[in-house]
């Protein structure tokens, strides 16, 4: 047998046999290769632009307190762990969510959640932070739950359409095999759906990195402080500085969605 | 085993080919099975009672909506019957989960329905997993599908799913069928999604294989030509899953049993009839034969003395690979052409041949044995004379 199975070359099908087969199952074209490799680079010599522009310009008393590289970092880093903290809560709270709209007798009810959380995106961002504040008080978790709500809607969304658009008779081949509707779920309907729910992802890191610019008001802390103070003493170099920071942090971030999205992307699809 | 299968004469009988196998199946017993659908007037099932004996290939066929598909899901309770009884092997299937009751049966849909995530490999190795084999034993089990259902393993089980031809994705839809050795293999028109000339390898391939693997084998389709071919027994159902006949094929395009029959099984039913006879059963031609780099001239020689204007040429193992005119013969030696000759098996039909001979300038088709092996080629007036043979008999 073993030798006769070494001789058998496959039948190949007379009429529809594939073009060149490719060993890899992930494709990087071209576009994808360039929106890796721009933005970090551009984050780069823009910072570097920063660093020498704050190292040689002339500067007063208020402006070299505000951009001093302690305080600078410190709120960077501040910014990121706000981003970082309602992001992750933001997917642990919006894709199980999503997951359960999905499934038995809260399908019916999904259009209604959906609906209901759009709706809630169209709220602008400082009222709802503010009003937050108001109620639970001032600080960093009040901003995290805000900019946590505020990011809710985008996973839940593309969850709910991911899962609804993984085609129904995989789901079906998948039952019929004899795996529970949990392994189908987890090996089957998350996987397939996984790169419309990175893509919600993304958006919602996107949203959240530029909206933590507002938990300043309510002493959250971020890189929104440097432009508040800007604001109130009038200095347009620091509202300037404070904006090109809180954008090149945008950029790493959405870069950072970006190549999250294509770590998460399974292979062969 | 394959090996001895090529070198089989090829006059032989069936029955004695089939003796060689043991039945694997299991029967399945369908009695009074009823499913209603809430807030449907009538059931899409009413009440059928059906016996599919084991070992055989049993093709529910009927116009759509007849409730041929949920009657073949009930028997994995894919869909769960309203009422009534449907038992494998003596044993009812309500007794146990339905999980473990589908890892006994094998399913195939249409197009295989093969997860893109996942390779080849791991599509096939998803029930031995559910069922908790070890490594070895699924790596083995994988690769042995494979070569069984004609795909190379070493090429082919790393391979995602969309790297594949649609032919090639229905053959591992089957092997992913029967990766656990199921008893009863349930097939939900598993061929509707290629082309004619796969379909029609993939149908030869499926009754290869059922004539090694012997299972019970539930299929559904809509295409009564399919259900002749594949089917030792044609179930037709007219709406409500009422049976009209549940008979052999012969029966069927004999015998039909009503009205309803005569009109699904159409027009030109004698043609039909074509599609009752194998390839196998008729004498076939055998030109002269060439070996892939044989000498032009000696090739040449042979053909000339034993009058034929065209040669059969094999590669090395005994496979066809073109079919040129003598003319076509150029160069030094024979050489294995880049296009592919479009063969047919010994177990197709007289219909398939015909269809193949029509579209070849030779008119004729070769014709392969197990693991693609030359046995000969079928010429048109061997099949006439056979029509005719088959007429005459029916006379006396």
């Amino acid at each position: 047998m073993s030798d006769t199975v070494a001789n058998v070359d496959p039948a190949p099908d007379a009429a529809d046999a594939p073009g060149a087969p490719k060993k890899s199952g992930r494709r990087l074209d071209g576009e994808t290769v360039l929106m890796l490799v721009v933005p970090p680079v551009l984050v780069l010599l823009t910072f570097a632009g920063y660093v020498v522009w704050r190292q040689t310009a002339d500067l007063t008393g208020a402006e070299l307190e505000q951009l001093a590289w302690p305080l600078v970092v410190d709120l960077i880093q501040r910014h990121v762990s706000l981003t970082l903290v309602s992001s992750a809560l933001v997917v642990l709270i919006a894709v199980p969510l999503g997951i359960g709209l999905t499934r038995g007798p809260l399908r019916r009810i999904s259009p209604l959640v959906v609906g209901v959380a759009n709706a809630g995106q169209g709220a602008p961002s400082i009222g709802l932070i503010v009003l937050l504040a108001i109620w639970l008080g001032y600080g960093f978790w009040t901003a995290v739950i805000s900019l946590t709500l505020y990011g809710i809607l985008p996973v839940l969304r593309n969850t709910v359409t991911g899962l609804q658009g993984v085609d129904p008779t995989l789901v079906e081949a998948g039952r019929g095999l004899g795996m529970s509707s949990a392994a189908v779920l987890l090996r089957v309907e998350l996987p397939l759906a996984l790169p419309v729910i990175m893509a919600g992802v993304r958006t919602a890191l996107v949203l959240v990195v530029g909206t933590a610019t507002l938990a300043t008001f309510i002493n959250g802390g971020g890189l929104g402080a440097i432009i508040q103070t800007g604001i109130s003493l009038f200095l347009p170099s620091l509202i300037v500085a404070g904006a090109v920071l809180v954008a090149l942090l945008a950029l790493l971030i959405e870069w950072l969605g970006r190549v999250l999205e294509l770590v998460a992307r399974p292979k062969g699809v | 085993m394959s090996t001895e299968h090529a070198m089989e004469p090829t006059s032989e009988e069936p029955p004695a080919e089939e003796a060689q196998s043991q039945v694997s199946g299991a029967e399945i017993v369908l009695e009074d099975v009823v499913k209603q659908y809430p807030g449907q007037a009538s059931p899409a099932v009413e009440s059928l009672s059906l016996t599919i004996p084991a070992g055989e290939i049993v093709m529910f066929v009927g116009p759509s909506g007849c409730g041929k598909t949920t009657s073949l899901k009930m028997i994995n309770r894919l869909i769960e019957p309203t009422s009534g009884t449907i038992r494998i092997d003596g044993e009812d299937a309500r007794g146990q989960s339905e999980n473990a009751l589908r890892r006994k049966i094998g399913y195939v849909i249409q197009g295989g329905s093969l997860f893109p995530h996942l390779t080849v490999a791991k599509n096939i190795a998803i029930v031995p997993k559910l069922l908790g084999w070890d490594t070895r034993r699924v790596q083995e089990r994988i690769d042995e599908l494979l070569d069984l259902v004609g795909l190379e393993p070493a090429k082919y089980r790393d391979r995602y799913p969309r790297e594949l031809s649609g032919g090639q994705q229905q053959r591992v839809g089957v092997a992913r069928g029967l990766a656990a050795d199921p008893p009863v293999l349930l097939m939900d028109e598993p061929f509707g999604a290629v082309d004619p000339i796969t379909r029609q390898r993939l149908q030869d391939e499926l009754l290869s294989i059922q004539r090694e693997l012997r299972k019970t084998i539930v299929c559904v389709t809509h295409d009564i030509d399919e259900a002749i071919k594949l089917g030792d027994r044609i179930l037709i159902l007219k709406e409500g899953a009422r049976i009209a006949q549940y008979d052999s094929p012969e029966a069927v395009l004999g015998a039909p049993a009503d009205e309803f029959v005569e009109d699904f099984v159409g027009s030109g039913s004698s043609l039909k009839q074509l599609s009752l006879v194998r390839v196998s059963e008729v004498e076939l031609h055998r030109p002269v034969t060439a070996t892939v780099g044989e000498k032009v001239g000696d090739v040449r020689r042979r053909a000339e003395a034993a009058g034929e204007r065209s040669v059969v040429v094999l590669d090395s193992r005994g496979r066809p690979v073109s079919w040129p005119w003598l003319r076509q013969l150029k160069g030094d030696s024979v050489v294995e052409p880049a296009d592919e000759l479009i063969t047919i098996d010994q177990r197709a039909t007289l219909n398939d041949a015909l269809d193949t001979m029509l579209s070849s300038s030779h008119g004729g088709a070769v014709v392969t044995g197990d693991r693609d092996q030359y046995l000969g080629v079928v010429v048109f007036d061997a099949v006439t004379d056979h029509i005719r043979s088959l007429e005459e008999q029916a006379d006396e």
